[in-house]
Order: structure tokens, then C-alpha cells, then sequence
């Protein structure tokens, strides 16, 4: 891990970006002011050696490891592959800010 | 009112359904709005739907037919679950007004078990918040204390209950958003183990933490509640298929003989020596109902807060990339290409809170950060998890406190998003580690204010945990 983690405006900025967010001249310093307050502290996970250590994504995963420890995995069984009916499209395309009833209508992508 | 008065009250003919559902909307006109005390717990009410509900089981009543476990038991809904007829707006303005076209697994089992749905219940903008100041539509106040926060981020769910507008309620718990609130506004609040049960209908903040469980006025209720939601759901792969236990049954069990394990993490430094004091009575009062306390260590509690921040947030920033104005919601106007579409309608749409979660999350997935954060946060992950497994191998539960400070004043904590978050601590390690939990009433500090007692059950094991929580409920009487 980085050591305690100096994130930059331009780094704020790019993240930004990544994450598709438009910040306000006012949001960006205080960003980067919250991201290294809170980043300084996740940097205490450094103290431990993790070297070895199974990573954890889903609760159900680590649950058999432990001797003893008898939880089968939630999902550990899925629904039948079968059809079934899905949402009324009419429904569903009424909550679309804009739609023609069977499309969704956003501002063009390529200008000609 | 409890739910089994509600429903006798129904089933003997001395109230019915709609009246009992009456007086709960007349008590939110008078109490809940400007006018009254300005709780602010409910963002939109079913009025029509739950009168037919309690018209059906009204006439369920008449004809002498017994009645379902939740018969005519007004209930409210935390506004990040999906209910038809309702908006579900998750606390933000980027679901303003938006129509869910389908129930929420959890919302369609409370009514197919007779429950009257009263209304959408406020909370943090997409459950992010340990105060409920974090909505869109104005904080929530704590009943108990008007200048209180009634903590978050199912402030409202709590708060509904605290006030007896409700009388049981469902919220979501991703780090302690069940557990917080129903300790800050005196109530009960569960959370399930993962995978008890179905989040199908919820409007997702962390995948890997996100839980439903409800809120009730005493432990019998929870029981009841939890009974009705557990299960599996096929429409929600990470419910689990384990059988649902007898979780009323077992509060006829006596807890004598049951090992209680004390985590001296929980007793730290931080902890306000009222909370300490309360906590430490109710370990005597368990003493004495003949159980074994046990001193036991979970040493990597302290890196807890560290952890879950990276994962809860990582999750968030990929969950949250839905909301951009196409399908649904808030859609920016007067923009010229779809880009500018997205990033102006996430910046209208999202709070400070959201966004700097998104943030966060974003920057702890990027490119050369992944394995330093995320990857390392899922390592400290499995630490965590096997303190709880290797604690369970010597006792049955775990009893300690779930805030390390009864709740502040509103306002008090805005300015500083990290001190927000350390007052989660004693509630984030059960989020990670996948087990149950719950939060018990056990007193009240010299200024009156609300105390609440965790009891940390194993996997899948709520029986243990809820007789535990009756015995200390009991003891308060």
C-alpha cells in the first residue's frame, strides 16, 4: 500500500472523472481535504502482514475454511435455469426520463 | 401497542385492521410533519394500499378465518426498498419521484403474512450515514430527544418505531444501520445473518455487506418479523437455502448454561462510561440467569473501520455507476452530448456524502491502487471473520456495546466525515464477518438518553442471539 496516501487536486480530478462525477470549484479542495483524512486512516491495514491471507469478496467463501465451521455457502444453490416472465416493458419505460415506449432517448453520442 | 395485541385486538373483534391502521396515520398527521414534532421519519404514505390490506384482513376477521402471523400490523418501509405505488427515492434526489415497477421480496413477505404497509421510511441518501443527515428530504429527529440525531442510516425506521407510528418497521444494515439507530431511538433492531435474507428490491450500496431486518418495540416482535422475512428467495442468488429456524420457539428456551463471550476490544478506550456501566450490568444480570461470561479477544477489531471504508465504498462506486439519467430518475437538462448527460446529472442528483464515497470507492479500485486497497481491505477481511469463528468456537454469543457514545445533536458531527465514521466501531466488524446481530434497549444515560446492548450470535444462528436479547430485555422490567 501506498504509505499514508497524499492524494492531489489533480488526482481528485481524475478520479472524478473516472467515476463519471462533475465537481464544483467549491467541492474539489474539500474532497481532497475528506480523501486524505480518511485515507491517512485506512493506512493503519499497513501495520499487518497479510502475506498468505485468502482474500475475502463474499461472506460465504471463507465459512467451510474453518475446521468445524459447518455453514455451506449462501447461493450455494441457484434457481432452475427455466424461463419466467420478466417486468412489463410499459412499466418499466415509464420511468424513463425520456423514451419513444420501447427506447431509451439520450442527446446524441456522434456529432455528423 | 406489540403485535400480538394487534392481532387479538383483530381476531377477538375489538378493534379492526383499518382502525388500528387509522390511528396510526392520525398519530403521523398530528406528530410526524412541521406542524407536530417535526420527526420527519416518513417520505411518502400507502394510504390505499394498506387500507385494502386491512380491509382484507378485516374480512379475514369476520368470517372467523385465522389469521396470518402479521395480521393488521401496521408497518413501515425504509425508503431504499422497492414498493409499488410508492416512490423509492433511497433518500436522494437522483430517485425523485421514481415509481418502482416491483416489490421488494422483504416488502411482498410482510404483506402476504398480513401486515398493513403504512408508508416509505426517511434515511441516509443511499444508506450512507450513521445520522440520517445525510437525506435529501431533511434529517430525521430522534423522538427521545428532539435535538438528537436518531442515528442512521435507518433513521427513519427506528425513529417510526420509537414514536409508535409504526409498530414494527424494515431497514437495511450495510455497517450498522440497523443495529445504530435502534439503540439511539430505544427500540429493537436485527441484523440477519448474510443470507437470511432476500435483498431482491433493494436498492444497492455495498453487495458484499447490504442486509434487510426489521425494527420492532420489543424482542417477540423481532422474532416475529424475522420469521416472515427469512428464507430463500430465488430471485436473490445470496440468500441461502439453510431451513428457517424457530425463532419464537426458541425464546422459551431459558439462557442458563449459555457461554457469553466479553470481546476486551469492545471495552476500550472511547467508550462513554455510562454505555460501559449499562453494558456491564446487563452482563451481571446474565451472570445471575446462569450464564458463563467469558473474557475472549477479536484482535483485529481495530482495523475494522479501516476495512470496511475501502469495501463498502468500492462496492458503492460500482453500484452507484446505474444512476446517469438514461433509465430512470433525475436526467440533467439542456446538455449537449451524453457524457456531459452523466456527469451533470451525478452532480445534481448526488450529495456530498455519495459523492465522496463514490469517490473513495473509485480511487481505491483505480489502476496501481487495487491491490494496495481493495485488495489488501478483503485480506484484513478474512482476519476479521476468523476472529469471529475462532470466538464462537468457545462461546455461544457475544455481548458488548453497538455505539461507543449515545446520540449526539444534530449537526454536531456534519462537519468532519471522519469522526462520522469512527462511530461505527463497534458495528462494522459483524457487517464483514457475514454474522447476526442485534441491539437491545438496556437503559438510559442521566440525561435520559437511550442505551443500547449488541448480542452477536454464529452464522445462522439467530435462536441463540434473540434469547439472549429476551433475557436482557427482561431484566429491564
Amino acid at each position: 500500500m501506498a504509505d499514508v496516501a497524499s492524494v492531489t487536486l489533480d488526482e481528485v480530478l481524475r478520479v472524478a472523472e473516472l467515476a463519471n462525477l462533475d465537481l464544483t470549484a467549491e467541492e474539489v479542495p474539500r474532497m481532497q481535504r475528506d480523501l486524505n483524512a480518511i485515507l491517512g486512516h485506512i493506512a493503519q491495514l499497513n501495520e499487518l502482514d497479510t502475506s498468505g491471507v485468502p482474500a475475502m469478496a463474499q461472506v460465504g467463501e471463507l465459512l467451510g475454511e474453518m475446521e468445524g465451521a459447518r455453514i455451506e455457502s449462501a447461493g450455494a444453490t441457484l434457481r432452475a435455469d427455466a424461463l419466467l416472465p420478466s417486468l412489463d416493458r410499459k412499466a418499466v419505460m415509464e420511468s424513463a426520463p425520456e423514451s419513444d415506449g420501447r427506447f431509451f432517448k439520450v442527446p446524441k453520442v456522434i456529432e455528423r | 401497542m406489540t403485535i400480538e395485541e394487534v392481532r387479538t385486538g383483530i381476531a377477538t373483534r375489538a378493534k379492526t385492521a383499518i382502525s388500528v391502521a387509522e390511528e396510526h396515520y392520525a398519530r403521523i398527521a398530528a406528530e410526524d410533519g412541521p406542524g407536530g414534532k417535526a420527526i420527519n421519519s416518513f417520505l411518502a404514505l400507502s394510504r390505499d394500499r394498506a387500507l385494502a390490506q386491512a380491509a382484507k384482513i378485516d374480512a379475514l376477521a369476520a368470517k372467523g378465518d385465522p389469521l396470518p402471523p402479521l395480521a393488521g400490523v401496521p408497518v413501515g418501509i425504509k425508503d431504499v426498498l422497492t414498493m409499488t405505488g410508492s416512490p423509492a427515492t433511497a433518500g436522494s434526489l437522483i430517485l425523485k419521484g421514481y415509481m418502482p415497477p416491483y416489490d421488494a421480496t422483504a416488502v411482498t413477505r410482510l404483506e402476504a403474512a398480513g401486515a398493513v404497509l403504512l408508508g416509505k421510511l426517511n434515511c441516509d441518501e443511499f444508506a450512507m450515514g450513521s445520522s440520517n443527515e445525510n437525506s435529501a428530504y431533511g434529517p430525521v429527529r430522534n423522538p427521545r430527544a428532539l435535538d438528537c440525531v436518531p442515528g442512521g442510516s435507518s433513521g427513519g425506521s427506528a425513529a417510526a418505531v420509537a414514536a409508535g407510528f409504526a409498530v414494527a418497521s424494515l431497514g437495511t444494515d450495510t455497517g450498522g444501520s440497523i443495529r445504530q439507530p435502534a439503540a439511539f431511538c430505544g427500540v429493537v433492531g436485527v441484523l440477519p445473518t448474510y443470507g437470511r435474507v432476500s435483498r431482491f428490491g433493494l436498492i444497492a450500496f455495498a453487495s458484499s455487506l447490504d442486509r434487510v431486518g426489521p425494527f420492532a418495540t420489543n424482542v417477540r416482535d423481532a422474532a416475529t418479523m424475522l420469521t416472515v422475512l427469512a428464507g430463500q428467495d430465488a430471485k436473490d442468488a445470496t440468500s441461502s437455502d439453510r431451513p428457517v429456524g424457530d425463532y419464537v420457539g426458541a425464546l422459551a428456551k431459558p439462557v442458563n448454561g449459555l457461554r457469553i463471550g466479553v470481546p476486551a476490544e469492545y471495552f476500550g478506550e472511547g467508550l462513554n462510561p455510562e454505555i460501559r456501566a449499562a453494558i456491564e450490568r446487563q452482563l451481571d444480570g446474565l451472570r445471575a440467569a446462569g450464564c458463563e461470561i467469558k473474557k475472549i479477544t477479536l484482535p483485529h477489531t481495530r482495523y475494522a473501520i479501516p476495512t470496511y471504508y475501502v469495501i463498502a465504498t468500492a462496492e458503492a462506486s460500482a453500484n452507484l455507476s446505474r444512476f446517469d439519467g438514461v433509465r430512470f430518475g433525475l436526467r440533467a437538462h439542456d446538455v449537449k452530448t451524453l457524457s456531459a448527460m452523466f456527469r451533470e446529472t451525478r452532480d445534481q442528483g448526488f450529495g456530498a456524502e455519495v459523492k465522496r464515497r463514490i469517490l473513495l470507492g473509485t480511487y481505491a479500485l483505480s489502476a496501481g491502487y487495487y491491490d494496495a486497497y481493495y485488495r489488501k481491505a478483503q485480506q484484513v477481511r478474512t482476519l476479521l471473520t476468523r476472529d469471529f469463528l475462532a470466538a464462537f468456537a468457545q462461546v455461544d454469543a457475544i455481548v458488548g456495546p453497538i455505539t461507543p457514545t449515545p446520540p449526539w445533536k444534530l449537526g454536531e458531527k456534519t462537519a468532519d466525515p471522519l469522526q462520522m465514521y469512527l462511530a461505527d466501531i463497534y458495528s462494522v466488524a459483524a457487517s464483514l464477518a457475514g454474522i447476526c446481530a442485534i441491539s437491545v434497549p438496556c437503559g438510559q444515560t442521566a440525561s435520559g438518553l437511550p442505551i443500547g446492548v449488541q448480542i452477536m450470535g454464529p452464522h445462522f444462528n439467530e435462536e441463540t442471539m434473540l434469547r439472549v436479547a429476551l433475557s436482557i430485555e427482561t431484566a429491564q422490567a
